[in-house]
């Protein structure tokens, strides 16, 4: 029988070494450990979901390296039915018992449940379009590559008196999934990421980038862009609270409409938990506004399946303000008689479904002429620690975070203290003036999304902290 | 285990590390949910392996994998050497560290029933019991239970001689009723929100948590939220009962105290703190009745800061956070204890799994018992708002700005607590909040809450944690800024 040691040497001599002495696993050798569950499997169907992760992440502070740590992960989970029931166990082991183990573990869960209707059989083999997201170079990044980077990043920051702190990370990941029926998919990316705030007395500044090609990042260029805005944030003033013209760069904008991902699932309309449920085809946010969950879009990444196998779909989902379409997963689709997209999650689970993909129409105005366009405004770098305030009106609140400036008479007038907001997210998206080109973006509340910067009015900043 | 930990030593030390430690982890955790009489996640898994932490070149580096055997464990030293010798290009100076003994003990958290022995049925049934209950209740359009349970066995070992073995047991549950009516969506949780109380107990917390009998109640206020009136706007007295200040508690002194982040090592992701060092010993950060332990021993209580030991071999310890005001004590690990000065680690590093390098985490943080019972301190109050069960929360980057919602509020006249209050929230400065303290209740009314959901680090870790409160009453508060129309 294979071992796990021995499938990872032939993967070694099969291609160039991955991430920093990791190893990555081909088809052949996936499908062979699906084989293997199934044969073991006295259950009516069962589904074998593998995922390998091999990830290393370089953290600075002060300067200096701080932390620096690398992991080899592989799970393997097993979905069994067994006349109407159905459940999950998952295992990190390989090994003949293991497998036997997680087997068992998964149809006692399955005998354990009540018998339930909506469990639908496991779909047949399908057919996926083919997306490209690994690079050579980002698998083969090593410590001492990232540790470069970083010195050059904090010597910068030394140069200019400032500090600097953030990560630098390289890695892959797999994910396959098989099922008794016959079907069979498998992806594989890389992901290189890098974020920097450089710290000044009374300042600070940020900046952050994520590719799935790690020469895209330039940690330099990011760091300037974050000592200029330390620099250029020293002495904050304070403003009051109250109702700005605001202007969110994309990780702001990020991090808000990240927010409205779930609203989109078909099941949480149907579970009434929804901001969009009464609300589906009214003009809830601007016609500006037009939103598709598209994981083909060449700035998305993702797998091009979901957790049962189904091929994802590009789906429209605002159309100039108006909320048109939901995803569903395949039992989500039956039970609200639509067709099923390919956003589901690994059953079982209670949520459903979400689209993971979104892309933001965006227009043409640069941050540059959004300032510009603007006689007394605040411009936001990045917002912290975002919360749901109000499910149904879709009230958020959160902080402004490293880079928040005044804007007067069409240029940045200095650093204020960070505020507090308070805003309506369907109300804000019917304020936009203006768009910027859509760009990957990335933040700390939502996973990575194509966004533009946008100029918004009337946005609320309801208190201010003290610094 | 022990081999693979003495295998993970003996590979760092030859390869050239100055100090290895190693934590082999197997952890096994059950959850089970259901929504609307159905049953939702229904999962275990289980996840075992090593982590490897050296110091080489006088730079730290940590490698690890599942790959349990004697190769794999010695490639996985051997990398994390190579990862520390690459730190040591970006190193301002080398790795010291507060002193800390060797220790060779064998620690387990006592539970009463395992709850993995108990029948999956009899759990099920439970919580689909408590479900229907909810549902009976008109106008709720959505329920929802569900339980965690979490088991982890360590070993840990260090190239100091130490050679520890701990067993934890986590239990946690909660139930939910969401009511959707008009333009508005409403929620009740039992006995907290974000999946209820979590504890290092066995499946003897879901039986003392009585979800049926709390069930109709739960129900009956998510609906009759709609018909409450709106908490008003403007600064005044409210009463925080004990779930909701724990969670002030873990964001407005738990957070802020973690040296790490004082540090400056967090500002990327989690942010820095206001309580520079100077402050300590001689900030008043809050009222002379505010005392708070950080806490991770037995003693203080189940909570899910307990342990033996923490994950980098030092023992659990009682520190001083907040003495009758004055800010007295930082959490610290042996690196940043000996950073400012301190002779030894409070012991507060802690790993969310084998593959994740042991950081600055919260163990028990809690408010120490007043002398209040909490009818008289209702009758002492005279107006006042009484806030229950989080709703949202958020603290800037430093820890000083906070505000906060609850699911329900209750307004207090006249030393009464008279009618219901919809959409609740609080806000303030950390410093002020805590000075504006003025009664908090006694030991009768304290319960050690679990926080199961703390993010921080990068990559990210959850982690639990503890916060021991009693209900306390708080003066000069800006109420209602939340839902502000302004």
């Amino acid at each position: 029988m294979t071992t796990r040691k021995s499938r990872r040497r032939a993967v070694t001599a099969r291609k160039a070494p991955a991430v920093a002495g990791a190893h990555l696993l081909s088809d052949s050798e996936m499908r062979r450990i699906a084989e293997r569950v199934f044969k073991m499997s006295d259950a009516d169907e069962t589904e074998v979901h593998i995922d390998v992760t091999s990830d290393a992440l370089t953290r600075f502070a002060n300067n200096a390296i701080h932390q620096n740590v690398a992991e080899q992960t592989l799970t393997i989970s097993v979905r069994t039915v067994l006349d109407g029931r159905t459940a999950r166990a998952t295992t990190n082991q390989t090994g003949e018992e293991s497998l036997q183990r997680v087997i068992a573990a998964s149809c006692a869960l399955a005998r354990s449940r009540p018998k339930n209707p909506r469990v639908l059989p496991m779909p047949g083999p399908q057919q996926y379009s083919r997306v490209q997201r690994f690079f050579d170079a980002t698998a083969a990044a090593t410590p001492a590559d990232r540790a470069r980077a970083v010195r050059e990043v904090c010597a910068l920051a030394e140069r200019n008196s400032q500090t600097a702190a953030g990560i630098f990370s390289t890695g892959a990941m797999q994910t396959m999934l098989a099922n008794s029926r016959g079907l069979f998919c498998s992806y594989t990316q890389t992901r290189a990421e890098f974020s920097v705030t450089i710290l000044e007395k009374d300042s600070s500044g940020w900046a952050k980038a994520n590719s799935p090609n790690v020469s895209a990042l330039k940690p330099a260029e990011l760091a300037a862009r974050a000592s200029q805005k330390a620099s250029g944030s020293r002495n904050p003033r304070e403003l009051p609270p109250g109702r700005y013209t605001v202007i969110l760069e994309p990780p702001a904008v990020l991090d808000l409409v990240g927010f409205l991902f779930y609203d989109f699932a078909g099941t949480s309309v149907h579970d009434q938990r929804s901001c969009l449920t009464k609300r589906m085809g009214r003009q809830v946010m601007a016609q500006n506004i037009s939103l598709w969950d598209d994981v083909y879009h060449p700035l998305q990444l993702g797998a091009p399946f979901d957790g049962e196998g189904m091929p994802r779909q590009k789906v429209q989902l605002v159309n100039r303000g108006v909320p048109e379409n939901l995803v569903y997963s395949r039992v989500t689709a039956k039970q609200m008689k639509k067709k099923p997209t390919g956003h589901g999650f690994a059953l079982p689970n209670e949520w459903g479904e979400a689209p993971m993909n979104l892309v933001f129409a965006g227009g043409n105005s640069s941050v540059e002429e959004m300032i510009a366009s603007t006689d007394r405004g605040i411009l936001v770098t990045r917002l912290w620690y975002i919360r749901e305030v109000d499910p149904y009106e879709k009230v958020l609140t959160g902080m402004t975070r490293d880079g928040t400036f005044l804007i007067e008479n069409g240029r940045v007038a200095g650093g204020i203290r960070n505020f507090r907001f308070n805003q309506g997210l369907l109300e804000m998206l019917s304020n936009v003036e203006l768009l910027g080109p859509a760009v990957r973006a990335t933040g700390e509340e939502a996973f990575e999304m194509v966004v533009p910067a946008m100029k918004v009015r009337n946005f609320h900043f309801s208190e201010v902290t003290k610094f | 285990m022990w081999d693979l930990a003495n295998w993970a030593l003996d590979t760092a030390r030859a390869r050239g590390a100055s100090f290895a430690d190693a934590r082999a982890m197997d952890i096994r955790q059950r959850d089970l949910s259901t929504k609307n009489g159905e049953v939702g996640t229904l999962a275990e898994n289980e996840s075992i392996g090593i982590g490897i932490r050296v110091i080489a070149s006088g730079a730290w580096g940590f490698a690890s994998t599942d790959r349990l055997t004697r190769e794999g464990v010695q490639a996985c030293a051997a990398q994390a050497v190579a990862i520390a010798k690459a730190s040591a290009l970006a190193k301002r100076h080398n790795v010291v560290m507060a002193p800390e003994q060797a220790h060779v003990d064998t620690w387990q958290s006592p539970f009463i029933k395992d709850p993995f022995q108990i029948p999956l049925e009899r759990q099920l049934d439970l919580l689909l019991a408590a479900d229907q209950e909810m549902r009976r209740v008109a106008g709720v359009t959505l329920a929802e239970t569900s339980m965690q349970f979490r088991r982890i066995e360590y070993w840990f070992a260090s190239s100091i001689g130490s050679r520890i073995h701990q067993v934890k047991m986590q239990s946690g549950g909660g139930i939910t009723a969401t009511s959707f009516q008009g333009d508005e969506i409403q929620k009740r949780s039992y006995p907290n929100s974000f999946g209820g109380q979590h504890t290092l107990q066995g499946y003897e917390l879901i039986e003392s948590l009585d979800f049926l009998r709390h069930a109709p109640r739960v129900a009956e206020e998510a609906v009759a939220l709609h018909q409450a009136a709106q908490c008003p706007e403007g600064t005044g007295t409210i009463l925080l009962e004990s779930g909701q200040l724990g969670l002030q508690i873990h964001e407005s002194v738990g957070h802020p105290i973690e040296l790490d982040r004082v540090l400056g090592q967090e500002a990327n992701f989690a942010g820095m703190s206001f309580l520079t060092l100077e402050k300590l010993n001689t900030l008043r950060y809050g009222s002379e009745i505010v005392n708070v332990v950080a806490d991770a021993r037995l003693e203080h209580g189940p909570g899910l800061g307990t342990f033996g030991y923490d994950d980098e071999g030092v023992p659990a310890q009682c520190t001083d956070i907040i003495k009758n005001g004055l800010f007295t004590g930082y959490l610290s690990n042996r690196e940043t204890a000996a950073a400012i000065g301190l002779s030894r680690s409070s012991g507060t590093m802690r790993t969310e799994s084998w593959n994740r390098l042991p950081i600055i985490r919260m163990t028990n943080v809690s408010l120490l018992p007043g002398a209040w019972k909490f009818d008289d301190l209702l009758a002492d109050t005279g107006d006042a708002i009484l806030m229950e069960t989080n709703r949202s929360w958020s603290i800037d980057d430093r820890r000083y700005h906070f505000q906060f919602s609850t699911e329900i509020g209750w307004e207090i006249k006249g030393g009464k607590k008279t009618r219901m209050l919809k959409n609740p929230s609080y806000s303030g400065i950390t410093t002020e909040f805590w000075n504006s303290c003025d009664a908090i209740c006694s030991r009768e009314h304290w319960t050690l809450w679990g926080t199961p959901n703390c993010g921080k680090g990068q990559p990210m870790q959850t982690m639990g944690t503890g916060h021991g409160a009693a209900p306390a009453r708080f003066r000069n508060i800006k109420i209602g800024a939340a839902f502000s129309k302004v």
